[in-house]
């Protein structure tokens, strides 16, 4: 072989090698970093792992909100319309999370159907469901316009409330 | 009469300065395809007219938000006359239309600056450029004008008062970031053009690459301090203390970044030794692309962020028929041009090409796998394969261990000489450094906190390898003047842009250990008279007080902070504020910054007893991470006031450099 051959083989070899590394990185990080997202009504079907981190949405529940009055711990229910989930979490709630709001809960769903929050990202969503939630519901074989409005109105009716 | 007609005026302009952008791309390259001077001269009045005419748009605009215009549709949706006047002026690039105005403004900037400053470009050479800048403006006015028009009346029922801007963006930072970060993403679009023009006209010398290179370094320091602003805005606006999230508005500003970087290395091997042609104009190519994938994220409303203004899905299929015409043409130019300019230098594996050849396939994986992270679920979603995220563990695991091994190179790159060089010599140049930073890597920690931290240990040591190899570069290249400080004057500009450019990784990397691995987080239950310690703070509530903002009512908490060793004394006021208009809570940040610590507090929610729920954090560092990336910046800046760059052919009364100031 030239030198120039040599070093051409080296280069392409060199980034084989770098780029073998990187793929295997890159699958190994996704398998354990992909997130799921399950709506109230696929929790309760079954379909979501437990004691995996998953992804959950829904609307808060009318006065589901409770807070234990020594600890930050906070407890609350978040719901499609058709199911409900009770969510756990300790620390401090985002600005825009509010009853009847559209929420998304980062975490774990225990085996006694409790799902553990890590996060709470609240969501401030002129159509009061978030997409994925409607999606979720429209998979489950429910009508999401119809659901979609309930929220909408239990939505309203909090925030006539709140003025 | 004529202040009511502005919002027309300014539509107007903007239709005006459509055609002159038409002309402007096929004038000039008919001009030079066909070698009439006549046609080619076509190209620098109409830049000059086209950034005239949408300059004016942009004013009229302005002035709308300034005189409380809500009978125009943008301003009544993002402004309010309670609003300072500052945020009333840059309210106008905190939404969709304004922002792509702004966008097109600082093309049609860039396009008159590369258009003015490259008088001693080759005829054909400059009217290539300007007819490639023209292009890329026809599409972005054309997006203006069919699918986001920021003139559009709300008549004949207009509103009392604005909706009022969103709480988040009234902020400094908006005034500030985003008018850095788009300078850089359509900075990129001048060196896009040189790219394009170096193809079509088939040379590419190291000419070319003496006139690219200053475009290319001001792009890439302004985007290094817009994504450095928007990190630090990030940090004190959203109430935890975060400082980069892999959010995917944020990789979409890190991906060009990251290839624009590898451009600027790139560039510099073929200028110095001709090689490495093809792959730089490709990196060209790549730059602006991902940039303009940027702004597809961003502005398409795929995404749900802060950043993600509209979700008219007709202005996203938009972006992305232009990115895809934009790609596929300029990679079409490539294939079948690219071969024309190749050249081949060889050099040996050891030498200061190969670690650039390195740092360029590194900082390429890095690009393919955070947009291979960001695409993923975009991609999975629209195949109706599920919603999915991506979350932070997966890019750290990656981006960490790449970036450790990329600075391995880097320590090595800037003291390695050009084609070959003695592995021995290397050694003797590197041993001293490679030692001082093994071992102070390993004590710092132990002398900072007392223990031993792995992870702060590699930041550290890193960072140290990037450092102390320069230190000792700068000393040999000073050692033969008559004295030190005499030869620290020799050095080009150039050289201390790389140096400082460096230094602010090596800062930036310090910070990142740092903070990760040593801030304290406390969230805690807080009514007035409670005390807590954090980090040898003393945090103690003394009061919750009441206030009325411009327009907002706010709850303010008064905390009294004393240092446990110094027994120093300050207060911090956090707020949790309602802003009217919206109706949107907003936690306002009390912060104590300080170049080796901040003291971060946010009003978490009010817990009915009378006792609030509060994040209280210890920084250590965290400053670093911006000072590095202005320290790059300022590198960047450097680099392109050099005088080599105005040693043009001509030697005439222009250079490119002039217009940063």
């Amino acid at each position: 072989m030239t030198p120039r051959r040599r070093q051409k083989l080296l280069i392409i070899l060199g980034a084989l090698a770098l780029a073998g590394v990187a793929v295997g990185l890159t699958l190994y990080a996704l398998r354990s970093n992909i997130n799921l997202f399950f709506s109230p009504v696929q929790i309760a079907q079954g379909d979501a792992p437990i004691e995996r981190t998953i992804r959950a949405g829904g609307m808060v529940k009318e006065g589901s909100v409770a807070r234990d009055p020594q600890s930050l711990n906070v407890e609350f229910r978040i719901t499609d319309y058709v199911d409900e989930l009770a969510v756990a979490y300790n620390g401090i709630l985002p600005d825009l999370f509010r009853e009847g709001q559209g929420v998304v809960v980062v975490g774990k769903l225990a085996a006694d159907g409790q799902f553990m929050a890590d996060k709470v990202l609240a969501r401030h969503d002129e159509n009061y469901m978030p997409p994925e939630v409607a999606q979720a519901l429209e998979e489950a074989g429910y009508s999401p316009a119809d659901y979609q409005a309930k929220a909408a109105e239990v939505g309203e009716r909090l925030r006539s409330q709140d003025k | 009469m004529l202040v009511k007609m502005i919002p027309e005026l300014g539509h107007f302009a903007l239709i005006i300065a459509l055609p002159m952008a038409v002309v402007q791309t096929l004038m000039p390259l008919a001009g030079a395809a066909t070698r009439r001077p006549l046609w080619m001269a076509y190209g620098h009045p109409m830049a000059v007219g086209q950034f005239l005419f949408i300059a004016l748009a942009y004013l009229c605009l302005t002035a709308s938000y300034a005189l409380d215009d809500f009978s125009v549709a943008n301003v009544a949706n993002n402004s309010n006359s309670m609003l300072p006047w500052y945020y009333k002026l840059s309210a106008v690039w905190g939404n969709h239309e304004g922002s792509v105005l702004l966008w097109s403004l600082m093309l049609a900037g860039w396009g008159y600056a590369a258009s003015r400053f490259s008088k001693s470009l080759p005829r054909d050479m400059l009217a290539r450029v300007q007819g490639i800048m023209g292009f890329i403006s026809v599409g972005f006015l054309l997006f203006i004008l069919l699918t986001s028009n920021p003139f559009t009346r709300l008549l004949p029922n207009v509103p009392q008062d604005g909706a009022d801007l969103n709480p988040l963006l009234q902020d400094i930072g908006l005034i500030v970031h985003p008018p850095m970060l788009y300078m850089g993403y359509v900075g990129f679009s001048v060196v896009f053009a040189f790219a394009i023009a170096a193809l079509l006209g088939g040379r590419l010398d190291a000419a070319w690459t003496r006139w690219a290179r200053p475009w290319t370094n001001l792009a890439w320091a302004f985007l290094t301090v817009g994504i450095a602003l928007g990190s630090w805005w990030a940090y004190y606006e959203l109430g935890w203390g975060g400082w980069w999230f892999w959010d995917p508005v944020e990789n979409a500003s890190l991906l060009p970044w990251l290839t624009g970087t590898a451009l600027i290395h790139s560039l510099a091997v073929t200028e110095k030794r001709g090689s490495f042609k093809s792959w730089t104009v490709l990196l060209a190519i790549f730059t602006f692309s991902l940039s303009l994938m940027g702004t597809f994220l961003v502005r398409s409303g795929v995404l749900t962020s802060v950043h993600a203004f509209a979700n008219d899905p007709s202005r996203g299929l938009f972006i992305l028929v232009l990115l895809a015409i934009t790609v596929t043409l300029s990679l079409g130019v490539f294939a079948l041009r690219a071969p024309r300019v190749s050249h081949h230098a060889s050099f040996s594996w050891l030498s200061r090409d190969a670690l650039l050849l390195i740092n360029n396939i590194l900082l390429v994986i890095m690009t393919v796998t955070i947009l291979l992270g960001t695409l993923y679920p975009l991609i999975l979603d629209s195949l109706g394969l599920g919603k999915i995220s991506v979350g932070p563990p997966y890019f750290n695991a990656l981006f960490v261990p790449l970036t450790v091994i990329m600075c391995i190179f880097m320590g090595l790159g800037p003291v390695a000489r050009w084609k070959r060089m003695a592995s021995g010599e290397l050694v003797g140049k590197l041993w001293l450094a490679g030692g001082a930073a093994l071992a102070l890597g390993v004590v710092l920690p132990l002398l900072y906190r007392g223990e031993w931290n792995l992870w702060a240990s590699l930041g550290i040591v890193t960072a140290l390898w990037i450092v102390l190899p320069l230190v000792r570069d700068v000393f040999d290249k000073t050692r033969h003047g008559a004295t030190r400080l005499g030869g620290l004057g020799k050095l080009s500009l150039a050289y201390w842009g790389m140096v400082l450019g460096h230094l602010g990784i090596a800062v930036t990397i310090v910070g990142v250990a740092v903070v990760s691995n040593y801030a304290v987080e406390r969230t805690v239950r807080m009514a007035p008279g409670a005390s807590v310690d954090v980090a040898g703070y003393e945090f103690t509530l003394q009061e919750l007080v009441s206030r009325r903002g411009a327009n907002f009512l706010a709850d303010t908490a008064v905390l009294e902070v004393a240092h446990t060793d110094s027994g120093r004394r300050f207060t911090l006021r956090p707020e949790k504020r309602f802003y009217l208009a919206t109706g949107m809570p907003m936690t306002q940040v009390a912060l104590r910054p300080g170049l080796f610590r901040d003291l971060y507090v946010a009003m978490g929610e009010d817990l009915d007893d009378g006792s609030w729920a509060m994040r209280i954090q210890y920084k250590p560092f965290v400053r670093w991470l911006w000072l590095g990336g202005l320290l790059m910046a300022l590198g960047g800046v450097l680099a392109v006031i050099d005088k080599r760059y105005r040693r043009t052919p001509k030697a005439s009364r222009t250079a490119p450099q002039e217009v940063t100031s």
